[in-house]
């Protein structure tokens, strides 16, 4: 959505992930919240951190070189992992992320599933079903879409590009955190570099189904993650990793679109 | 064989017809000139016979050559040149080396000469800075060649646009709208610029424009569009009184 | 003749650093350390000097540049250790094939890649760094030397300072050279309007080629330096945080400045290992938060690097002609 919006690769949307997660274990822990609140306060927390980083880094640079805000990008990346792994703050080692709620499987003769996978997948269809709505059937979406597809003729027809980027920005980064957070159950080891590898495979997993739609970054996802599962089954998990660049060099190479994107002329 | 020879263009964006069906020839050393309203797809016909577009249908032969997939680099090196109607020059380079550049593309030297400076460096270095002097001479620039190129005043900078374009020794030369946003004064500096370069450099040359003073005195023929197809065609004093030319410029009221 | 008159100055100048360094090391006023310091400032200089080519030049934004100074380190050292190459002599040849062997991988990688339009490419660039580094990371799967996880061990050391001045003055001297030839101009044509320069008859599909091959080479080179200097080399030295290092320099010397470059990267060299004498160890790790903060300030207020945007005639950068 950011991509489609802005144009820019927002390197920092890992480290949001990440923050997500470590926002909701300092909710978790410190203050024992109860689950509904701490995933509402993530959320909101990381929506308005997406909100300053837009305004304070990107915003100044809109018309700058490219490369310059690529690199803002990068730099508030590496702040964001940084500043967190500072050992008065959580330092860079593994902590254990809570599970306050029991885990168990439901077995079918085929397959297992526990509560923890279900509770993601429902949570994660539910999102992207709220998602597709807002973007494709209200009229905050169709001021998204529109700046998405030329910035400047959506402000000449009386769009607020600000707001509408600031918004987009702000339903983005709150999904991050979301991510972060149910990242956190499945895998409970986090750590303040965890957002990387997400990051980048997201920003593919968006770049295979077809840049701006959501459908594109569903398979998108969904493809990535087979793949990594069978490479890790049948290879080996280290050369998981890059996995992703072949996929990414081929998808780029063959149909830089996307699978579901439409063609662009250049010029 | 033709300089130019346009047949059954077609070329369309999503599900815009930009071009349809546009056939029509050039004659060496003819001066053809293309109008019509805007978003006629005047331009887009531009970038198909430079390369920039890869066409949908139809063909373009230059000098009897099919120029289908041919690099807009190579198009270049074999005589096709143009200028743009919002100028592309290369900003931050000095005026000198926006000509230099395209002269060192087609007259150069390889790797080797250019890290170990041999004679051939040093010859093909010299001869393309002073063929661009020459160059800037013709436009009265030469004293301005160390200015950077976005430093010049506008008007100068559209003559450097097109000498630019004659730097590669073109045999075909396409200019795109050269009298935007010029005034009368400006309009008649430039149907002499034009005039001067048919003279000095024999080049065939089509020319878009909006400003009917200019096309009419400049061009031997004319071609109109109108919605990215030909609905015209001939010498300019014919094309002046064409009834559907002036309904696509001004509106049917204005046929009397 | 022409070529010899344009070394002039580079080469008196290197002579004259060569001297000066030579006598403060020989005196021992200067620690090991500190030599092995200045070493690699100048091997960090080689490398920015390819991005600077890659990127400040051409205008290739490239996050992966890490991998081929991994690639160059990796081969050479090898090389050195399969032949038993041990003296300064014999090593050239590897050098030279350290950094040919970077240079061929980047030309086969530039080739898909280099179409690609900025954004796209940065990442391209990043996942292609992520794939050496997992490769670097299982290379004793393949051969067991190059230690995988554990680390390459055991490297020669051969790296001296004549070695690294002479090598990095020499290619300075190609480098500069070819930023002053149609190269160059092709370069900065490219980087300026890539559309207006393929009309106008340059080849720019085989101009971004050379200049990200050469870049590379130049990386591989430094990479193979490295390796022979300090004689262990691990895959987490080569990842996208070693890229952000070369970035820096090349952003803060200013793009296409290779004066710039060459003041940055000892300074920047100067600034890290500084720090680490200065700060004490608990504010270590302060480091990495300054650092990002200062790039995007300088991003905001000089898009187009801090140090330098002409080059220097006293060191010999400029025009022979």
């Amino acid at each position: 959505m950011v991509y489609g919006v802005l144009r820019l690769i927002n390197f920092a949307h890992g480290d949001i992930f990440m923050f997500g997660a470590f926002t909701a274990y300092y909710l978790m822990v410190k203050w024992q919240l109860p689950i509904y609140l701490v995933f509402m306060i993530t959320m909101a927390v990381t929506a308005v951190l997406g909100f300053l980083i837009e305004k304070i880094a990107y915003k100044p640079l809109r018309s700058a070189p490219k490369i310059s805000l690529l690199i803002t990008a990068v730099g508030v990346s590496l702040f964001l992992e940084y500043f967190l792994s500072l050992n008065s703050l959580f330092t860079p080692n593994y902590i254990a992320f809570p599970r306050p709620f029991e885990v168990f499987g439901y077995d079918y003769s085929l397959f297992t599933v526990t509560n923890i996978q279900f509770i993601i997948f429902s949570v994660t269809g539910f999102s992207l079903f709220l998602l597709y709505l807002l973007v494709y059937k209200t009229k905050y979406g169709k001021a998204m879409r529109a700046v998405s597809h030329d910035q400047e003729m959506a402000s000449l027809m009386g769009i607020h590009v600000d707001g509408i980027i600031s918004f987009t920005f702000i339903v983005g980064t709150a999904l991050a955190g979301l991510g972060g957070i149910l990242y956190g159950f499945a895998y409970p080891q986090i750590n303040v570099f965890m957002g990387i590898m997400p990051g980048i495979k997201s920003f593919i997993a968006a770049v295979l189904g077809g840049i701006g739609l959501i459908h594109g970054a569903v398979i998108g996802g969904i493809l990535i993650g087979m793949s990594e599962v069978y490479v890790s089954a049948f290879l080996s998990s280290t050369l998981r990793d890059g996995v992703i660049f072949i996929i990414l060099l081929v998808v780029l190479l063959l149909k830089p679109s996307g699978i579901f994107g439409k063609k662009r002329e250049k010029v | 064989m033709r300089a130019l020879q346009v047949t059954g263009l077609r070329k369309s964006f999503g599900g815009i017809n930009a071009v349809s069906n546009l056939s029509f020839s050039v004659d060496e050393f003819e001066t053809v000139g293309i109008i019509g309203p805007n978003g006629a797809g005047k331009t887009t016909v531009f970038n198909l016979i430079t390369g920039l577009y890869q066409l949908d249908a139809g063909s373009i032969f230059y000098f009897g050559q099919d120029t289908k997939h041919i690099a807009p680099f190579r198009l270049a090196h074999l005589g096709i040149s143009r200028t743009f109607q919002n100028l592309r020059l290369f900003n931050n380079l000095t005026v000198s080396n926006n000509i230099v550049a395209p002269i060192l593309s087609h007259e150069g030297y390889g790797l080797w000469s250019a890290i170990f400076q041999t004679r051939d460096y040093v010859r093909l270095e010299k001869a393309a800075e002073k063929r661009a002097k020459t160059l800037l001479d013709f436009f009265q620039l030469s004293d301005k060649e160390m200015y950077s190129a976005n430093n010049l005043p506008y008007g100068e900078q559209r003559k450097l646009e097109l000498a630019r374009a004659l730097s590669l020794k073109p045999r075909l030369l396409l200019v795109d709208e050269p009298g935007a946003g010029m005034n009368p004064r400006e309009i008649k500096d430039l149907v002499r610029i034009i005039r001067q370069i048919k003279e000095s450099f024999r080049l065939t040359i089509v020319l878009i424009e909006h400003q009917m003073g200019l096309v009419m005195n400049v061009s031997d023929r004319v071609v109109v569009m109108d919605f990215g197809q030909k609905i015209a065609e001939g010498h300019p004093d014919e094309i002046k009184k064409n009834r559907k030319v002036i309904e696509a410029y001004l509106g049917e009221e204005f046929v009397c | 003749m022409t070529f010899f008159l344009g070394a002039r100055r580079l080469l008196i100048c290197t002579a004259i650093v060569y001297l000066v360094l030579k006598g403060l090391f020989l005196s021992g006023m200067v620690t090991a350390y500190i030599q092995q310091i200045i070493l690699l400032s100048f091997i960090v200089i080689l490398t920015s000097l390819g991005l600077n080519l890659i990127y400040g030049y051409t205008g290739q934004f490239s996050l992966g540049h890490a991998a081929f100074y991994g690639i160059g380190a990796y081969t050479s050292a090898y090389l050195c250790t399969f032949f038993k190459i041990d003296g300064v002599l014999p090593f050239i040849p590897v050098l030279f094939f350290g950094g040919v062997a970077a240079g061929l991988v980047g030309y086969l990688i530039g080739l898909p890649i280099l179409r690609l339009r900025d954004d796209f490419l940065a990442i391209a660039t990043l996942g292609f760094g992520i794939l050496i580094r997992v490769l670097l990371d299982n290379s004793d799967r393949f051969i067991d030397v190059l230690g995988g996880p554990r680390g390459f061990v055991g490297i020669t050391r051969i790296t001296n300072l004549e070695l690294t001045l002479f090598t990095l003055a020499f290619l300075i001297l190609i480098t500069k050279n070819l930023i002053f030839s149609k190269y160059g101009l092709f370069w900065e044509c490219i980087k300026e309007d890539e559309l207006a320069s393929m009309v106008f008859g340059i080849d720019t599909t085989k101009m971004k080629l050379i200049a990200f091959s050469y870049g590379c080479f130049l990386a591989g080179v430094a990479g193979a330096l490295y390796a022979h200097l300090y004689t262990f080399l691990h895959p987490s030295n080569f990842d996208f945080l070693k890229s952000i290092d070369f970035l820096i320099i090349v952003i803060v010397g200013g793009m296409g400045s290779i004066t710039g470059t060459i003041y940055a990267g000892l300074i920047w060299v100067g600034f890290i290992e500084g720090l680490r004498i200065i700060l004490p160890d608990r504010m270590l790790e302060l480091r990495w938060v300054i650092i990002p903060l200062f790039l995007i300030i300088v991003m905001m207020w000089r898009p187009y690097g801090l140090i330098a945007r002409k080059e220097s005639k006293l060191l010999g950068i400029d025009r022979s002609l």
